[in-house]
């Protein structure tokens, strides 16, 4: 399997990604979708000077990257695809069908979100796309880095005060 | 030392950004070398969200008036941040991968611009890398 890890992170490219998951995964290339991103050549020029020079990185909207998701998943070098937003990652699983499972990295405190975990917190929206993920027939775990515990998306939802 | 009073205890001239406790280590190392800490910002962006990161370094920036910040990676969410800042505010100078050597060149720099002061300290940072051969 090409793409080791589907994540989703709200950082984007960054040290738990580049180096905590890229080192021990020899990863060599990285599939970044976001419709931001992929609209600005500044944008991407930002996260291309971040990654290290053994990696290569792709930028695709959702809609391209539903697309070229055989290319990603043929390529015989170990990749990451991320996202920025549960809903993108949705919207990609639901173009694709061929993702099995799906790794919550990051998604930040911001207005309206509860803590889950240190690096979880979420939205009632949000909540019910990770419901609609499950569905999907994809796993969903959380785990930042891969020394810790994958915990699975029931035990994330119950939040770390349990 | 001549400029004995841009070494004291004045505004900070730096922001040191970085994961977990590294800024507060390397600060805290430089306060026990040089007695020069309080001309460093520490700013850790551990648990935080992209604009978080951000907007914690603008205000730090907005209080000191420092006009130099050190990342600790290239690729981390600090310097992506860090980044952000320095594409609308020309005059800041932005250096990543810090180490010890590093700063402690910065905070006794007498040079005439923060960005002078930054550029030796990082090639007196680069400098400190060496592998010791056996023998």
């Amino acid at each position: 399997m090409a793409i080791q890890l589907y994540r989703i992170d709200d950082r984007l490219i960054h040290g738990q990604v580049v180096v905590g998951w890229g080192q021990p995964h020899n990863i060599r290339f990285l599939v970044l979708v976001d419709d931001l991103v992929a609209a600005s050549d500044w944008e991407k020029e930002l996260y291309r000077m971040a990654i290290p020079p053994e990696m290569e990185i792709y930028f695709a909207d959702v809609e391209t990257a539903i697309r070229d998701h055989p290319r990603y998943a043929n390529d015989p070098r170990p990749g990451i695809l991320i996202t920025g937003d549960i809903e993108s990652m949705l919207r990609l699983v639901k173009g694709v069908k061929a993702i099995g499972s799906v790794n919550l990295g990051g998604i930040h405190h911001r207005a309206g979100r509860a803590e889950k975990l240190r690096y979880v917190f979420l939205t009632p929206e949000e909540e019910v796309q990770l419901h609609a993920l499950e569905a999907s027939g994809v796993e969903v775990t959380a785990q930042d880095v891969p020394s810790a515990r994958s915990r699975p998306l029931a035990e994330v939802l119950e939040g770390e005060a349990k | 030392m001549s400029d004995s009073e841009s070494t004291g205890p004045e505004r900070p001239k730096a922001i040191v950004v970085g994961h977990g406790e590294f800024s507060a280590g390397l600060v805290s190392a430089v306060g026990q070398i040089c007695g020069l800490a309080d001309k460093l910002v520490v700013l850790s962006n551990t648990g935080m969200a992209p604009g978080d990161i951000e907007a914690a370094i603008r205000s730090e920036l907005a209080r000191t008036g420092a006009r130099v910040i050190f990342t600790d990676l290239p690729g981390g969410s600090g310097t992506i941040a860090a980044r952000r800042i320095a594409k609308e505010n020309r005059d800041l100078v932005l250096v990543t991968g810090v180490n010890l050597a590093t700063l402690l060149d910065f905070v006794f720099s007498a040079a005439g611009s923060p960005e002078e002061a930054a550029r030796s300290a990082a090639e007196r940072g680069k400098a400190s890398l060496i592998v010791i051969e056996r023998g």
